[in-house]
């Protein structure tokens, strides 16, 4: 049950033109930097991303907007990138967005079986127009269905070659449900290290749900926002 | 004198009991962290997966994989947990949050909110904004009374995209702390040295002083 890879580019050669991506990450944490990396260089294009954030102008997603890879993207936050802004006003891009926390049990439910869920979140809103609403115990429900992807691109900080995967800190995110709701789901890890090397008691993806594995190199980790105190 | 963010803060934070796990938003609702009292136990949510959020680093302690929900570098607690992003709404939507305090754009009469779009103009994203308010029964929205342009954000309905129906119960603005009930905002609490008239003639939705008005302590 080997299933590493060279390297990003081998891991993403058969992402096609028109693919549905998911890409883990909140923000720039905890994103596929290598996997963003060989997709700009794979040149593929026509693409719809799932992804919580667009990344920002130059760096994460934000570099396949600037070479217009993206067709369309589902997000729930994208305020920090101002090509972003500027496609979607000029109508080169298409967005849907979606509710933080719809997003991700859609994204769980994809990888669950469950095909739709009732949620309170966003009834009376824009956001449940022409979808099922129900009264259940006097409060109101809007139906939500799965979010599934052709691919999916996640980040962990530990792996093992059968592809468990451990996370670290707030790069958790996204991550562990999108690597439940590809049918070909890529990650990319800082460590990569024999079966036997993780603990099982701390595994947080296990390996049935990882399709390739592969060790990431260069990673950036850029900050957004960083604070400070003084000491 | 009208409030400054920071004393909008303070205000707030008095609403804060031991035993508290807490969502704050990003903007005035933050600062509410620095104004937590003495000796008492409120544990902060970040919805992008921890809970035990502690204050921003030093240099040496920042961490890239260690971030609140508005991207800034955070610290964990003793007692710390992380967890995903659909374990984190599930705390939301599942009600275990006690309180919740965010910022908006317009609150209407009826407790209406809209925080997250200006149509033509403004496209970020509501974030997780829906889901808060529509499972937390404990939301106070932490906002100025007027936009920049001088207008009253307190409205008899939202003119901009909704983000909750009828979800909102109290708000404090830099003028006062009010309570959304049977259709009005009921002012409950004046800023100190702020004219009732003031009040009045920067609040465009329906107004009732209440008769056990009181200044704000701080």
């Amino acid at each position: 049950m080997n299933k590493v890879v060279k390297n990003a580019d081998e891991a993403v050669k058969d992402i096609p033109n028109g693919a549905t991506l998911m890409l883990g990450g909140f923000g720039l944490c905890g994103i596929p930097e290598n996997g963003i990396a060989a997709l700009i260089r794979k040149g593929v294009t026509g693409l719809t991303c799932i992804s919580n954030n667009a990344g920002v102008d130059d760096f994460g997603i934000g570099l396949m907007l600037k070479t217009r890879q993206v067709k369309r993207m589902i997000s729930s936050y994208v305020g920090e990138n101002a090509e972003f802004e500027r496609q979607l006003l000029s109508g080169e891009l298409e967005v849907e967005l979606i509710p933080q926390g719809t997003l991700a049990e859609r994204v769980r439910a994809g990888g669950a079986g469950i095909p739709a869920f009732f949620t309170p979140t966003g009834y009376g809103t824009e956001v449940a127009e022409g979808k099922e609403t129900r009264e259940i115990g006097g409060k109101m429900y809007v139906l939500e269905k799965w979010l599934k992807a052709d691919f999916a691109l996640v980040k962990a900080w530990k792996g093992d070659t059968m592809g468990n995967l451990i996370y670290k800190g707030t790069a958790r995110n996204f991550n562990p449900m999108m690597a439940t709701a590809g049918k070909i789901v890529i990650a990319e890890v800082e460590e990569l290290v024999e079966p036997g090397e993780l603990d099982p008691n701390q595994i947080h993806t296990p390996g049935i749900y990882v399709s390739r594995i592969f060790k990431g190199e260069n990673y950036e980790k850029r900050i957004e926002q960083r604070t400070v105190t003084k000491s | 004198m009208p409030l400054d963010k920071f004393s909008i803060a303070k205000r707030i934070a008095k609403e804060l009991r031991d035993g508290y796990y807490v969502n704050l938003g990003i903007g005035i609702p933050t600062l509410v962290a620095n104004y937590i009292p003495e000796g008492m136990d409120v544990v902060l949510q970040s919805e992008n997966g921890l809970l035990g959020m502690g204050p921003f680093p030093v240099e040496s302690e920042v961490d890239a994989d260690l971030i609140n929900a508005g991207k800034q570098t955070v610290t964990m607690l003793k007692g710390a947990s992380l967890f995903s992003s659909a374990d984190s709404f599930a705390m939301i939507r599942g009600s275990h949050v006690d309180l919740t305090v965010l910022g908006a754009m317009e609150i209407a009469e009826n407790g209406d909110i809209a925080n997250w779009k200006i149509p033509g103009k403004m496209v970020k994203g509501m974030g997780g904004a829906m889901d808060l308010v529509a499972a937390t029964e404990n939301i106070i929205v932490a906002m100025m009374q007027t936009n920049p342009k001088g207008e009253s954000k307190l409205l008899p309905a939202c003119t901009l995209p909704l983000t909750g129906k009828a979800c909102i119960t109290r708000v404090c603005t830099d003028l006062g702390f009010y309570e959304i009930k049977d259709g009005a905002f009921h002012l409950i609490e004046i800023a100190p040295d702020v004219m009732v008239e003031e009040v009045k003639a920067k609040t465009l939705g329906k107004l009732v002083i209440s008769d056990n008005l009181k200044v704000m302590e701080l």
